[in-house]
């Protein structure tokens, strides 16, 4: 695990759980994806480091769906604290940034809390055996430029041709996920 | 050297009070303090920064903080929004083209050092108007 860094180890299993989502439907760990790789991504209409990555988020998730890899965004901030992070905020963000996933509403941060998840945006990867290969960053860089380092996109080019992350592990940058629960 | 700053350069006479505020929790703050210091290297003017660093609620409201970093120069806010809630969270910055950004624009940073280095009513009715009303 990167120092200071927190959320599950790699090797472990994906975390059950199961959430009502923007599009009107319950999704559940089970329900996501039954094969392939599945992404998740703690997000949070709030934070400008989210507003800073989305575009990237979005290319990522539409190039990849069509090689048979899921995406799934969780919301996990306290409404109370933070309004705009309320379902239907979320609705019309997803609507609005064209999200090609769910996103899902995390009412307490239970679903946080179990995956460790501390800073929106947190990436996921599971492999099909639902094992994480992947925990950190979408990318070296909020601003975008010619010099970042792929995270995300390099994880799953891997795990897609069966072989091992180079950086399974990245530093975390974005706003701290403030749920009910204190994740 | 242009002609607009060495008019700025002869009005200046003390140097800029700027207050940074910042909650460690959003690491944006670093680099909108060095893109500060460049600015104000920039414009070639001299500069007081107080480092605020928030971290209570309290503070937060007390010193009607919208969001780290928070830049003022010489009490005015870079981007006033006096909607803005106040509280400890990552402050939204738009970009002139529109995007998102936890940094704010470097010409924000500018535009508010170059109205505070002359008249603001002169050189920017608007943020005089504003001024004003305070």
């Amino acid at each position: 695990m990167t120092a200071g860094q927190h959320g599950l180890d790699l090797g472990a299993l994906l975390p059950a759980f199961s959430l009502p989502a923007t599009d009107g439907q319950m999704h559940s760990s089970e329900s996501l994806a039954s094969q392939g790789l599945l992404v998740i991504l703690f997000l949070a209409n709030h934070c400008p480091y989210v507003a800073a990555w989305e575009d990237r988020i979005v290319a990522i998730a539409n190039e990849f769906a069509d090689r048979g890899v899921t995406f799934a965004g969780i919301s996990s901030n306290d409404v109370t604290r933070h309004p705009q992070d309320g379902q239907e905020r979320m609705r019309r963000r997803a609507r609005e940034k064209n999200y090609p996933f769910p996103y899902l509403y995390d009412e307490d941060g239970a679903v946080a809390a179990a995956f460790g998840a501390t800073r929106t945006p947190e990436v996921f990867v599971f492999d099909a055996t639902r094992r994480l290969r992947y925990h950190g960053a979408v990318d070296s860089d909020y601003e975008e430029g010619s010099h970042l380092q792929n995270y995300l996109r390099d994880a799953l080019d891997r795990l897609g041709t069966g072989q091992s992350v180079f950086q399974p592990e990245t530093p975390l940058v974005g706003c701290r996920i403030e749920s009910r629960q204190g994740s | 050297m242009n002609e607009e700053k060495q008019v700025v350069t002869a009005l200046r006479t003390e140097p800029l009070q700027i207050e940074f505020l910042y909650w460690e929790e959003c690491p944006s703050h670093e680099r909108a303090l060095r893109l500060l210091r460049d600015v104000l290297a920039q414009e070639q003017v001299p500069a007081d920064i107080q480092m605020i660093r928030i971290e209570s609620d309290e503070e937060a409201e007390r010193l009607h903080f919208p969001g780290s970093p928070t830049i003022r120069v010489n009490g005015y806010d870079i981007d006033e929004d006096p909607a803005a809630p106040v509280g400890l969270s990552c402050r939204v910055y738009r970009t002139a083209d529109g995007q998102t950004s936890p940094l704010p624009p470097r010409e924000l940073i500018e535009r508010a050092i170059r109205v505070q280095t002359r008249d603001p009513q002169l050189s920017n009715p608007a943020i005089g108007a504003e001024q004003q009303t305070r």
